[in-house]
């Protein structure tokens, strides 16, 4: 069976977030105050064939923590279920 | 004579200045594509600059999965001397050679000038033939150089004086100003500024031969 997956890719707490700060700092010239605690990360979606939920979550927790982040800064973290990316 | 390989991946784009580097200081090189699985006969290995696998996903993440890299990582342990420049850097954090990680650098700008360097340790490879404190300068071309690592990871640098070059004037966010770091033992070094870019007096400057030389008579273990 196919199971849709999304892994998102976080920075670790304490690591520094250049992308997430220049975007907070860019929020109030556009008009948009009191935005806080801006974090920029990466989002992956992908079909995963497996036996069940369990056994696909397994595997994108696998790959995620392989290949999608760096361990040393980054956090990793696979969801199963819809997406709203629209896959094909 | 000494022979140094030069790895080239998809996307490597400083691999013929490192390879003129070692042959004007006097070294045999070749290059030595990615998708080999056996490196023999050489005497130092050099991952140079550019972007291998178009550093889609995160510099080096990609490149450390290149069959090439176990061999590399063998040589490694056997005690052999291998130097990431710049994206060789990179490469060797992700695929665990060297501590921490390259990030983003503050301000999110694409940085190409010459950065004056201080010596940090002379217990490396390539700073064997310099002198603590001494300064360099020496050029960066990067986007991704601010050296990041945990704090027990920043304690074990220090403690095992794995910490070779520091900017002296922090361009990029980088941790303590780091520019460079070795493994414990000091035999792989990796470094965001380009040392084979300070080859000559009338290109800007010479600094990066003292660090090129040292690299090449680094000792190679007889295992």
């Amino acid at each position: 069976m196919n199971f849709p997956v999304t892994v998102t890719v976080t920075l670790r707490e304490g690591i520094a977030d250049p992308e997430g700060a220049t975007i907070e700092r860019a929020l109030p010239a556009l008009g948009f105050s009191g935005v806080t605690h801006v974090r920029a990360g990466k989002s992956f979606h992908m079909m995963i064939d497996a036996v069940d939920e369990a056994a696909a979550l397994e595997r994108a927790t696998a790959l995620a923590e392989r290949l999608l982040s760096n361990p040393v800064i980054e956090n990793a973290t696979a969801r199963v279920g819809d997406s709203s990316w629209g896959v094909a | 004579m000494t022979k140094i390989g030069v790895v080239v991946f998809p996307g490597s784009n400083c691999e013929y200045d490192a390879l003129l580097a070692m042959t004007t200081l006097g070294a045999e090189a070749d290059f030595i594509w990615h998708s080999d699985d056996k490196i023999v006969g050489y005497d130092g290995i050099i991952l140079p600059g550019g972007f291998a696998h178009g550093d889609y996903l995160r510099p080096g993440a990609l490149a450390r999965f290149s069959p090439v890299m176990d061999a590399i990582a063998d040589f490694a342990k056997s005690g052999g001397p291998v130097l990431g420049i710049c994206n060789g850097f990179q490469v060797l954090t992700e695929a665990g050679l060297l501590p921490g990680a390259l990030q983003k650098n503050r301000g999110l700008t694409f940085l190409s000038h010459p950065t004056t360097l201080i010596v940090a340790s002379t217990k490396s490879v390539l700073t064997r033939a310099a002198t603590k404190g001494q300064e360099l300068v020496i050029p960066i071309n990067h986007f991704s150089g601010a050296y990041t690592c945990d704090d027990p990871t920043y304690d074990a640098l220090v403690a095992n004086d794995q910490i070779v070059l520091r900017y002296k004037e922090n361009p990029n966010g980088s941790r303590d100003d780091i520019a460079g770091v070795s493994n414990v033992e000091g035999n792989v070094v990796g470094v965001m500024p380009h040392p084979e870019r300070a080859m000559s007096t009338l290109l800007g400057s010479a600094d990066g031969r003292i660090l090129l030389e040292g690299f090449l008579h680094a000792p190679v273990s007889a295992s």
